[in-house]
């Protein structure tokens, strides 16, 4: 019945610098609402790739095209060299999926959540039951691989989500918010698991709206919003590019803050690139903060507090998507 | 593909009672009331009703696997979302959710036959040739209850369609009374639903009367039921799973 794995997979594994993902013009309507709009990427093999973005902005959408579970509605993509229009089954045996919700079968065993589900891809009941031990010793579950799947924590769910993702040992992962709702603990381990499959080799492609989980993960990534690509570079890139080397955050008493308007930007002219008004705080966007910081004191202004940080994902992302609630 | 379903642990307990209870208290107890006591067509009420209970629970197995198994597998537990990030393509699917029906009211018929022979109301070996034919009468309400329910979001739905058509079905297609007992305007309404036919074969099989003659039409129609519903699963399904 699962004829595909007759198959060779040779235009990939041939040509090892050819993209594993490649779209150009990538288009998802539905109806007259486009959640995606005609957009351009390529992931290398090996790279662990984000798409970072607020909600809406057409990640899962994008996510959905590249597991073949949502035709495109225009543009060109490839997934390891196939189309997905017409090879869907022989690139989703070769991926593994990792959904923003967990889609385990409660009733069932964590181990054999593993193996039936090794048995959509066709592994002989053996080598299931070989690679389900396996992974469930990698993402930390073995004491609980005869648990039901209903009682486990959010953290252990996501971790057997990944696990099961592996069962067909994927050259390229998808993984949609992969730790979106869980405690830091299970975050971290979650990230490490990645981390690991990355140094195998295992292609990442993931969507977050966490910079820190971006940071964390990512070499190279993408942020969209409202269905477009706005940026994309490295972490270390984009936050050359779409902010400053460090951001001075100065809080005021309500009553002087009233009384910046201007003051500020005669004060730190040539210090800063930019100033940006929060209701609570003003954020001074500078290449050398402490500079930032005397300039605002030398200019008579006490401010209750100052804090000096360094430049994050987060200042780019807000910098591209804006601070309005996105609902 | 029946490797993949998932273990269903059924509610095994359910099937050995309900076709116990309803035998007993409408076959043996108010059946001796029937004609006083002479039953129908020649036989004793229970022997006529059996088969027609048969094909009445095989009825109701398909349309509850057919419903909120669906949605869940849509929307609760997803395990249609995690099959299609597999090879596993809408056409599987199908075919696996449809041999797991097939499978299940097998599972139901045979229970009711073994408790209907260990009351001694039915005879082998004619009523164990009378469950294939109601588990096609049951394949021809799953397959398109099946692609009903995979246009559904809540379950509202499936509460009128209990209400309002598997429970008149159950009570009027011939199970517990020949149909022609109905008023004469509800006969080609009867004859137009899946159960009548099954009854028809169930019993007609079970009793030794039916011919291979007279069998055919009503297995034509049952097979249209099956076909047409199976097309339309097909439909249904991948509208709704591939968006």
């Amino acid at each position: 019945m699962l004829r595909y794995h007759a198959r060779p997979m040779a235009q990939v594994a041939d040509d090892p610098s050819a993209p594993l993902i490649h779209a150009r013009g990538l288009t998802k309507r539905f109806g007259s609402f486009t959640a995606v709009d005609a957009i351009d990427f390529d992931v290398a093999r090996g790279e662990a790739f984000g798409f970072l973005g607020p909600n809406g902005a057409g990640k899962t959408s994008t996510m959905r095209m590249i597991g073949c579970v949502s035709p495109r509605t225009g543009g060109e993509l490839r997934v390891l060299g196939m189309d997905p229009d017409t090879r869907g089954p022989a690139i989703r045996a070769r991926i593994g999926v990792v959904p923003q919700e967990d889609w385990l079968d409660q009733e069932m065993t964590a181990r054999d959540n593993l193996v039936i589900y090794g048995r959509y891809f066709d592994l002989p009941w053996g080598e299931a039951r070989r690679r389900a031990a396996d992974l469930l010793e990698f993402v930390q579950l073995t004491d609980r691989a005869d648990s039901k799947v209903e009682p486990l924590s959010g953290g252990m769910k996501r971790r057997l989500s990944v696990a099961r993702s592996l069962i067909n040992e994927p050259s390229l992962m998808l993984l949609d918010e992969p730790t979106t709702g869980l405690d830091p603990q299970a975050r971290h381990l979650v990230w490490d698991r990645l981390y690991r499959l990355k140094q195998r080799g295992t292609t990442l492609v993931l969507t977050t709206h966490y910079m820190d989980e971006a940071e964390q993960l990512c070499d190279r990534l993408v942020v969209m919003d409202k269905a477009k690509i706005v940026a994309e570079g490295s972490p270390r890139d984009l936050i050359a590019r779409h902010s400053s080397r460090e951001v001075v955050e100065l809080r005021f008493p309500t009553e002087v803050a009233d009384t910046l308007d201007g003051r500020l930007d005669g004060i730190l002219d040539g210090i800063t690139e930019r100033i940006e008004r929060l209701p609570d705080r003003v954020l001074v966007y500078a290449d050398d903060g402490e500079a930032a910081s005397a300039a605002v004191h030398a200019g008579g202004l006490q401010p209750e507090s100052v804090l000096v940080r360094r430049s994050t994902l987060e200042d780019v992302f807000l910098r591209l998507t804006g601070r309005s609630l996105i609902e | 593909m029946l490797g993949y379903r998932r273990t269903y642990r059924g509610s095994l307990f359910a099937s050995f009672i309900q076709p116990a209870l309803f035998l007993t208290a409408i076959g043996i107890g108010l059946g001796g009331y029937v004609n006083r006591g002479s039953g129908v067509d020649g036989v004793p009420y229970h022997v006529f009703l059996a088969p027609g209970l048969l094909a009445g629970g095989a009825m109701q197995a398909a349309a509850f696997e057919s419903t909120f198994p669906i949605l869940a597998s849509i929307r609760w537990i997803k395990s249609y979302l995690a099959m299609l990030a597999s090879p596993i393509g809408v056409h599987d699917i199908v075919t696996g959710q449809l041999a797991w029906f097939a499978l299940r009211i097998t599972m139901v018929a045979t229970i009711f036959v073994t408790i209907t022979t260990l009351l001694g109301a039915s005879h082998v070996p004619g009523i164990l040739v009378a469950i294939p034919a109601v588990v096609l009468m049951g394949m021809a309400f799953a397959a398109p209850i099946a692609a009903f329910s995979a246009t559904r979001v809540n379950v509202e739905g499936f509460n009128a369609l209990f209400r309002f058509v598997i429970n008149p079905l159950f009570l009027f297609s011939g199970a517990f009374f020949p149909v022609s007992q109905l008023p004469a305007l509800l006969q080609p309404v009867a004859f137009a639903t899946p159960i009548y036919h099954g009854v028809e074969l169930s019993r007609g099989i079970a009793l030794g009367t039916m011919t291979l003659a007279g069998a055919v039409p009503h297995v034509l129609v049952l097979l249209a039921y099956v076909v047409g519903g199976t097309a339309a699963c097909l439909v249904t399904f991948r509208r709704r799973l591939v968006t």
